[in-house]
């Protein structure tokens, strides 16, 4: 009869941790709405910016500026983007994942490399490991482009002092919602590449500038690195809920199959036990009559 | 009307106001320049401080952030860190701000690295109550 009772006790615990893991569920699809706006909002800021800087860039040859000079490399340092919280699937562990493998060929190649974590997963994932030049810790549950203007300040002035000289981002790219991928890009110097692309004929009207077009590239490039790193925020935000949402979705899925298994425990081992019953009423019967 | 100025406002938040206007204001680092259709285009950057448009004869106030205003022909964009419309500024929050610079600022020397970026706080802290006023 005990077992019985263990049954019926794990099937209450189970549809507890179903109702858990159904409204996670609910909440990271909320959060992922929003997410998923913010992105879709900062879209326009970033196709105008871009068109700035390379109407810009056409005027000015950047390839003077600091912050595109290329170094040979000796030290890099590396932003790592996670999630602040747990219970997203494989989505942290990816990113932490390639990161890892990231330092382990640079370090191979002889060079020196530190690291900026930002989320609290990577930053205590890689506490003991290596030493963080900053970290940006709990800084998801809100946050601004005032967070990568601050994180620009740990990367862009020390680059330019030659305290470093290749900067690298890993961050999850949300393709989809199904699908967040760990990418790895190089942030400083900047890739001229991108800056010589076709800009739309009329972008190339004679403009006056104010101050100087050197003076504004000054201005538009740290704010390039800006944009980009409020870019990967943005989707790790989306990403981290994107995955938890799925990881809830199976979760539930999960415990929806466990109770279906545990009653169907519960049912037989039931049966078992009043049939035991009945043969021994009847054996007991059965022997009374002997 | 084909022959209006089109204005438009971005954050990276959002795209705050997007509309034709009559003419705008701009705090531009080199001094605060007005915009008219036909303007010459120009790229200019922008420092924090009061930004406003007339649209049918109404005026309206933004505090916007520091960033960068594209002026062509018949267009202008600005592209700022942030905005805030003058009724939706926190009011209690920029007098709080105004408050803890003003008393950082007194123990503060002028050599001090901290002087120019808590001078640059009280500063943003007052243009935006100034700017909270108009409506």
């Amino acid at each position: 009869m005990a077992a019985l009772r263990d049954i019926k006790r794990k099937i209450t615990a189970v549809q507890k941790t179903k109702q858990i893991t159904r409204a996670m569920n609910m909440v990271a699809a909320s959060k992922l709405k929003s997410a998923q706006m913010r992105m879709e909002n900062f879209r326009p800021y970033a196709i105008r910016f871009m068109d700035v800087l390379k109407s810009l860039a056409l005027r000015v040859d950047p390839k003077t500026h600091p912050l595109l000079a290329v170094r040979e490399a000796r030290k890099i340092r590396l932003i790592c983007m996670t999630s602040d919280r747990g219970l997203c699937g494989a989505f942290n562990s990816n990113i932490l994942k390639l990161t890892e493998r990231f330092i382990r060929d640079k370090k191979a190649d002889g060079l020196d490399v530190s690291l900026i974590p930002v989320g609290r997963k990577g930053r205590d994932y890689f506490r003991r490991k290596i030493t963080a030049v900053n970290a940006h810790a709990d800084v998801f549950g809100r946050f601004d482009m005032s967070l990568a203007v601050r994180i620009g300040e740990d990367v862009i002035p020390s680059f330019i002092s030659e305290e470093y000289d290749e900067l690298y981002l890993i961050y999850s790219e949300f393709n989809n919602v199904a699908i967040q991928r760990p990418v790895a890009v190089r942030l400083l110097p900047i890739p001229s590449v991108g800056l010589e692309e076709e800009v739309e004929p009329d972008k190339r009207l004679e403009y006056i500038y104010e101050p100087s077009e050197e003076a504004l590239l000054d201005q538009l490039l740290p704010m390039y690195i800006r944009v980009l790193i409020y870019r990967a925020l943005v989707e790790t935000a989306a990403g981290e809920n994107a995955a938890r949402m799925m990881a809830m979705d199976n979760a539930t899925n999960n415990c929806d199959e466990m109770i279906d298994n545990l009653t169907l425990r519960f049912n037989k081992t039931r049966q078992a036990a009043i049939t035991k019953e009945l043969m021994d009423i009847v054996g007991g019967a059965e022997a009374l009559k002997g | 009307m084909a022959d209006e100025l089109m204005l438009e406002i971005v954050t990276p938040e959002r795209v705050l106001f997007s509309g034709n206007i009559e003419e705008v204001t701009i705090p531009g680092t080199e001094g605060e320049f007005g915009v008219l259709l036909g303007h010459a285009s120009l790229l200019s950057s922008l420092k924090f401080g009061e930004l406003n448009y007339t649209k049918d004869g109404r005026k309206s106030f933004y505090a916007v952030n520091t960033g960068y205003a594209e002026v062509t022909g018949k267009k202008v964009t600005i592209l700022v860190e942030s905005a805030e419309k003058s009724d939706m500024i926190d009011v209690d929050r920029a007098k709080r701000a105004k408050e803890i610079a003003e008393q950082k600022l007194d123990k503060l020397s002028k050599d001090d690295p901290e002087y120019d970026k808590v001078k640059g706080a009280l500063d943003r802290a007052e243009a935006r109550l100034k700017i909270a006023e108009k409506k």
